[in-house]
């Protein structure tokens, strides 16, 4: 199978300011990416630049093979982008809306429509403005899955969603991922919900992506180091897959990716007395990488695996 | 058979489910040559991704716990462990010492650690006779 996304050094300034900075990733056909990373990380920047929205400073991107400089009706019909917020005008009818969507679709299947309506018990008589937050975005989900797209890209699909609803969602998108050979991109910064859903990640942060490598790889690679000292706690050297240190009592705290014998050999080299290395959940990891770093951060390694 | 699945943990989801088939085998809830819940099943039981429950399903038949049957499902595994009793004995040693060594900081006396093993091994489906050694 071929890429369904590829990116090619996409950047994007707003002023001074480089909010998406030559940014490469490519994510393979079936392949559920969860994209992550904090409030103006430059998640939604970079969609909206997937999807033609915000035109790039520099670089290039296409979606199912076509350049999304100049996607066309055709193709935008094979791709569902659910914006954030799920937004929908709020004075049509949930019927007035499927209406008014379909009209922009050659393909539509108004049984997935009524399936899910039917399944949250939502009325299509009902005012979009009267809904609930979880089940318009229930609405705004079952509009993107009538044209049956082939790649969905949704743009914090649960924010401000509350557990329940957010577990629902997620079952829906677990039902799409089994109605196998679609791609799906999305962003979120619950990583709860990514680790169950995604195949791979990515980490933005500051405009960077950090990281793109298989969910469970992240969480595996990454550990957290005690390092424990008799006499004054000395700084650790800066090498290769050091993301953070941190002292605190006598102790001295690492963040590494890929913890390893040159690393052991580092820690007994500044005389630490005992060396604990620990898991570390995906919150943690998460927050380790993104909290506002005081050197590089080190990149991850690519891994180009299939999904 | 239970599975819960908790992101809250240093293991990817996928260990997290092979750690509670093999938890499921010893304690007798999945017995030899039962069936497994299919991947689709499981993965809409507990919102994972397909692919992750499948990961742990492979890896287990890789093990020698699981087995498939084309068109049938994925089933447990009846053979006795494949590993010499020195291997197995090896194996467990470790966790041993890590739970007594725990036992005496605490301060439990030995009489009462041997009784706390003999209870928690009723919750188990247990070997009646050892392995055959290779």
């Amino acid at each position: 199978m071929g890429d369904a996304i590829v990116i090619e050094g996409l950047t994007k300034h707003y002023g001074e300011r480089c909010v998406v900075d030559s940014v490469n990733l490519r994510i393979p056909a079936g392949c559920v990416y969860g994209f992550l990373g904090r409030n103006g990380a430059g998640k939604s920047t970079l969609i909206k630049m997937l999807l033609g929205m915000v035109q790039p400073d520099a670089g290039q991107a296409t979606l199912l093979g076509e350049n999304t400089r100049e996607l066309t009706p055709a193709m935008r019909g094979r791709i569902a982008y659910l914006a954030e917020g799920h937004p929908l005008y709020r004075w049509m009818s949930v019927g007035e809306a499927v209406r008014f969507s379909r009209a922009f679709h050659s393909n539509w299947h108004d049984r997935f429509v009524d399936g899910i309506l039917d399944h949250f018990s939502i009325s299509s008589k009902a005012k979009i403005g009267r809904l609930s937050n979880g089940q318009r975005a229930q609405v705004s989900l079952a509009l993107a899955l009538a044209p049956d797209p082939e790649l969905l890209i949704l743009d914090d699909p649960t924010l401000g969603l509350d557990t329940v609803v957010r577990r629902d969602f997620l079952e829906s998108m677990i039902h799409l991922i089994q109605r196998s050979g679609r791609t799906i991109l999305f962003s979120s910064h619950i990583l709860g919900d990514v680790e169950r859903v995604a195949d791979r990640i990515g980490i933005l942060a500051n405009g960077v992506l950090r990281v793109d490598c298989p969910t469970e790889h992240f969480k595996m690679a990454l550990r957290r180091v005690v390092l424990e000292f008799v006499g004054a706690v000395p700084e650790f050297p800066h090498c290769q897959g050091l993301v953070s240190q941190r002292q605190h009592g006598g102790k001295l705290e690492l963040v590494v990716v890929g913890y390893g014998d040159e690393h052991a050999a580092l820690a007994e080299s500044l005389g630490a007395e005992s060396v604990e290395v620990l898991e570390m959940n995906l919150e943690d990891a998460f927050i380790a990488y993104t909290r506002g770093p005081t050197r590089p951060l080190p990149s991850f390694e690519r891994e180009m695996m299939p999904c | 058979m239970e599975f819960s699945i908790s992101p809250a943990t240093g293991l990817p989801i996928y260990q997290q489910l092979m750690e509670q088939i093999c938890a499921s085998i010893a304690r007798g809830r999945l017995r030899p040559d039962e069936r497994l819940p299919s991947v689709r099943e499981l993965s809409e039981l507990l919102v994972v991704n397909p692919n992750t429950v499948a990961r742990a399903y492979t890896e287990l038949e890789r093990e020698g716990v699981l087995y498939t049957r084309p068109g049938l499902g994925v089933f447990v595994r009846r053979a006795g462990p494949p590993l010499s009793k020195k291997l197995r004995r090896e194996r467990l040693m470790k966790p041993v010492d890590q739970v007594l060594v725990d036992a005496v900081q605490v301060g439990f006396t030995a009489a009462e650690i041997v009784e706390f093993i003999e209870e928690r091994m009723k919750q188990y489906q247990w070997n009646q006779v050892s392995a055959p050694t290779k």
